[in-house]
């Protein structure tokens, strides 16, 4: 039985760097990604996700080169997500050692390619990245990075990707990226509750009481973060850091196996 | 000789990333005959959906090599995820048949709003048979990440190696059958608990 619910360090690339965004602007440089890899490698991590935010914009394909080296440094799931548009592209990240695709203006764009990569690779591999905020009073999806907005509310997109049959959604609140104000949790559990999937909550995490709540409250399956686990203390100092076992335990996030 | 199966459908390259890392020397991506053939070791990687497994293989011709390593040569194979799925007859996921390697068949986990499917995470497993060379000198319990829709249900108690529970499910986590071991976790995205099983499946097995 699941006793310890998935915490994902969420990594953005921004032209190979390492960086942090606040509501998906204002690329913050944060330093190497290979060497934040090889840390949290070290720290034994549940799981990573790697999303590069230029690739799209740039119409660029994902940089094979730097993640492949990636892949070598960790012994952990990794999902991947970034200008992926081609089955091609798909199968190269499946090789070189990545388990999932995070797909988000493909999703929208090409639901051709979504379905082919589940139908070869399994609903597994795919993770819907969702990204909302808030419009005219109701919670709207957009693609692009977050520059594009889709005709699609929130619960209208999430039953979509259900049902295109990908194997889990991943939440992204706009608004709350790189805010450390606390996960969105009243959209998170209207959403989570519904669901068959499994649901990654990100956006907002400040501190470990943030992720324990998101589980409880918000009925997320996993949560992923950026901020909590690459700065540390008010002055947001860049340190890559990652909760300990034992402090999982003591949080009640992690509870003892029976 | 190490051989991990080429068959354009699985993440070779994470396994061969930690077969390196624990000192594995002479390890080879390959779909070729001689190198399937003459190989001290086989793993079959598998990332994806059953029938496209299955006709993968056969579109290489892997099945009967596959066959004459089982049975000529005894050479110790080892299947991950679908890998492991595919030694078995078959599973709800397709239409084709399996190996047939070790008698099991693979079944959906029902839909649950408490354990949603995929099961997908690190989870701990229950080891059954505990003399079994792939877990020598292991301690404390043992985790491994899952990432899966369909479970395994072995037909002979006698080859399963390990369980698992997701919700009211117990199915098998490891089986084996003499020289024919399947795992349907991902040792190479496991950690040092991953690295451990490998060690034992290159060097004692």
């Amino acid at each position: 039985m699941i006793s310890r619910p998935r915490i994902i360090p969420t990594l953005l690339l921004d032209e190979g760097k390492l960086v942090k965004t606040q509501k998906f602007k204002k690329p913050h440089y944060l330093g190497d990604p290979l060497n934040a890899i090889k840390i949290f490698n070290e720290k034994g991590v549940d799981e990573l996700c790697i999303l590069d935010i230029s690739a799209t914009k740039a119409n660029r394909a994902p940089d094979f080169d730097i993640l492949k080296r990636m892949a070598e440094e960790a012994f952990m799931p990794l999902s991947y997500g970034g200008g992926i548009t081609t089955i091609e592209q798909a199968r190269q990240l499946f090789y070189i050692g990545f388990e999932k695709v995070v797909i988000n203006t493909s999703l929208i764009e090409n639901p051709r390619l979504v379905k082919e990569i589940i139908d070869i690779y399994g609903s597994q591999s795919v993770i819907a990245s969702i990204d909302y905020r808030k419009k005219w009073g109701k919670q709207r999806c957009y693609i692009r990075g977050g520059r594009k907005q889709t005709k699609y509310s929130l619960k209208e997109l999430c039953e979509y990707a259900e049902n295109q049959g990908v194997g889990e959604i991943l939440l992204y609140s706009i608004e709350r990226d790189g805010m450390s104000v606390g996960y969105d949790i009243n959209v998170i559990s209207e959403i989570a509750e519904k669901l068959h999937i499994p649901l990654i909550a990100c956006g907002g995490a400040s501190k470990l009481e943030d992720i324990k709540a998101v589980l409880e409250e918000g009925k997320a399956t996993a949560v992923a973060a950026g901020s909590l686990f690459v700065y540390y203390g008010k002055k947001k100092a860049v340190l890559i850091n990652y909760p300990d076992e034992s402090i999982l335990l003591k949080y009640g996030i992690y509870k003892e196996e029976t | 000789m190490i051989v991990i199966l080429d068959y354009d459908i699985g993440n070779i390259g994470s396994i061969k990333n930690i077969l390196c890392k624990i000192g594995a020397k002479d390890v080879k991506i390959s779909r070729d005959k001689n190198d399937i053939l003459n190989a001290q070791k086989l793993i079959l990687p598998g990332v994806g959906a059953f029938d496209a497994g299955i006709k993968k293989l056969r579109q290489y011709d892997l099945p009967e090599l596959i066959y004459e390593c089982a049975y000529e040569r005894h050479t110790p194979i080892l299947g991950i995820c679908l890998g492991m799925q595919m030694l078995g007859n078959n599973s709800e996921e397709g239409d084709c048949e399996g190996l047939k390697l070790i008698d099991f068949s693979c079944k959906r986990f029902p839909d649950d709003i408490d354990y949603k499917v995929p099961h997908m995470g690190w989870d701990y497993v229950q080891i059954i048979d505990d003399k079994n060379l792939l877990f020598k000198n292991l301690v404390d319990k043992q985790r491994y990440y899952f990432v899966h829709s369909y479970y395994a249900e072995c037909e002979n108690k006698e080859n399963i190696l390990m369980t698992c529970e997701y919700g009211k499910i117990s199915f098998a986590a490891a089986v084996s059958k003499e020289n024919i071991y399947g795992m349907q976790f991902h040792p190479e995205k496991s950690h040092l608990y991953g690295m451990n099983l490998l060690r034992n499946f290159i060097w004692e097995c």
